[in-house]
């Protein structure tokens, strides 16, 4: 046990001694040369009302809003984007007719739609939850096609010689784990984007909830350590989220790629 | 049974953007006899891979006919088993649902096909590396994987793209040995495409020898050796001297 923890220590202890170096330094200018708390908070401010909306429980209800709204974002960006990246990429045609539109809609910001979300789905969970579709759509759209032009023609062909002849097949057990890796990626990219157009969309008003929304609104109030004290929590949650996936998708999904590249 | 006839059979390819046509293959004719092992030997790019493909049903003939047992082959099926020169196990599946792979497209249930294809992990002795991906098995290795799952939808005829073409030369020995046990175990007809003249001769009951391009067939030469074959004896390495100078006429004539 006390080996164990001398063992912790010393790997983590850089880690540690770092992060502790800029708590201390932080604390210091913030309390001794900054000196305003409008400014810059100190990270005593911060634990302060960390604990505040601890004990209200606002703490709870913004996180489960937030994830609510990323939740609705990234299940409707799965449905849509998935299936539609997978016809993309197995039939031509599809391609030809869907890729235009893509072209069209992808590159405008995905905070451009905002005033839409508001004026189809009002002050709802769902218009949050759109922006953060928006921005999460494309980036599946196009890896999920991506890696289903990359699947292996030797691949489709064994499968073909063993039985596997209807195009349903082919798709399902071939071409899918085989883009898979492709897939992730894209997933991976469209968190990112996600996390950030959820925060915007928040800020902006879409919803009447959220961190986002919580951290506009303590702004309006001048309460700059609340503030300080969302972003730390939206960074802290991106940063939950993405280790969270990433550890499934390399436990789980991709178990059979390990050692291939990294 | 598996017994394989290809009829005056043409393929040409024609490009899209321009008008112009290559022919691959050019009246094509042989057999191969129920049980028989029979090799394709060529000069690269004489249409050998082609015309193997189009047996599979994974490539369609221009004209003349093929057949199965007298059936004409239209598309794949599960009959007529595959293995290819590039490594074309599912990376994604271990070496053990790879070959399950063909009886579960059957409809066999995952735990019924493992039991059934058990035999086949014997018969290529990846028994211990069962539950490993493909990336953790050697070159080797892969290609036995994959002979063991063609066979394990027990096909009529397994055809064979250069299978070895990617290993080193004494591993290719290895399992051109380990072949030839299997095809005397399971009485499959073997179609073996090749450009390795010691490969033909020492594998096949004959040789079909085949022309540059447009493909046609030179001459089909009988192996009437012995098995167990030597690949040293006088005999072999007459052979081989009779087949390296077919196909230098065809360096010649180009």
């Amino acid at each position: 046990m006390n080996l164990r923890l001398i063992k912790t220590v010393r790997e983590k202890g850089i880690e540690v001694i770092s992060l502790l170096c800029v708590i201390v330094l932080w604390q210091f200018t913030a309390e001794w040369i900054v000196k305003n708390k409008l400014y810059l908070p100190s990270f005593y401010d911060v634990v302060l009302s960390l604990f505040a909306i601890i004990e209200s429980g606002v703490i709870v209800t913004d996180i489960l809003t937030s994830l609510l709204h990323f939740g609705i974002g990234i299940i409707a960006a799965f449905l849509i984007g998935i299936p539609l990246g997978i016809i993309m990429g197995w039939f031509k045609e599809a391609n030809e007719a869907i890729d235009p539109i893509i072209e069209i809609l992808r590159p405008i910001p995905p905070l451009a739609w905002i005033p839409f979300a508001m004026v189809w789905f009002g002050l709802t969970h769902q218009a949050a939850g759109f922006v953060v579709f928006v921005g999460m759509i494309f980036p599946i759209i196009i890896n999920t096609y991506t890696g289903f032009k990359n699947v292996p023609r030797v691949h489709v062909d064994a499968a073909k010689v063993l039985g596997c002849t209807r195009s349903v097949s082919q798709i399902r057990y071939i071409a899918l784990p085989s883009a898979l890796p492709s897939i992730v990626a894209g997933i991976r990219i469209a968190m990112g984007v996600g996390w950030m157009c959820l925060v915007a969309a928040e800020m902006f008003g879409v919803s009447k909830g959220g961190l986002g929304y919580a951290l506009w609104f303590n702004f309006h109030l001048h309460r700059m350590d609340f503030v300080l004290l969302y972003m730390l929590l939206l960074g802290f949650l991106g940063l939950v989220i993405d280790r969270a996936f990433r550890y499934y998708v390399d436990k789980k999904l991709l178990r059979w790629t390990a050692g291939i590249v990294v | 049974m598996g017994r394989v006839s290809v009829k005056n059979v043409s393929r040409t390819f024609s490009k899209k953007d321009d008008e112009s046509e290559t022919q691959a293959l050019e009246n094509i004719n042989f057999n191969v006899e129920d049980g028989e092992f029979v090799c394709l030997l060529g000069p690269s790019g004489c249409g050998k891979t082609t015309l193997l493909r189009i047996v599979a049903g994974l490539e369609t003939h221009t004209s003349g006919e093929i057949t199965l047992n007298g059936a004409p082959i239209t598309g794949p099926d599960p009959k007529r088993g595959m293995v290819f020169q590039q490594y074309s196990l599912f990376p994604w599946r271990t070496v053990i649902d790879n070959i399950t792979f063909g009886l579960e497209m059957q409809g066999v249930g995952k735990g019924e096909a493992r039991k059934q294809v058990e035999k086949y992990l014997d018969l290529v002795g990846l028994e211990q590396f069962k539950n490993s991906y493909p990336h953790e098995l050697s070159g080797g290795m892969q290609q036995r994987a994959a002979i063991a799952r063609a066979l394990a939808n027990e096909p009529e005829v397994l055809l064979m793209d250069e299978p070895f073409g990617a290993l080193d030369a004494q591993t290719r020995n290895i399992l051109q040995d380990e072949l030839l046990k299997i095809w005397e175990q399971k009485h499959v007809t073997f179609l073996f495409v090749t450009h390795s003249v010691d490969e033909a001769v020492f594998l096949s009951d004959r040789i079909v020898v085949m022309t540059s391009r447009p493909g046609r067939v030179k001459e089909i030469i009988n192996v009437e050796l012995p098995r167990p074959r030597s690949r040293t004896s006088p005999e072999a390495n007459l052979l081989r001297d009779k087949v390296l100078k077919l196909l230098e006429q065809e360096r010649f004539t180009r």
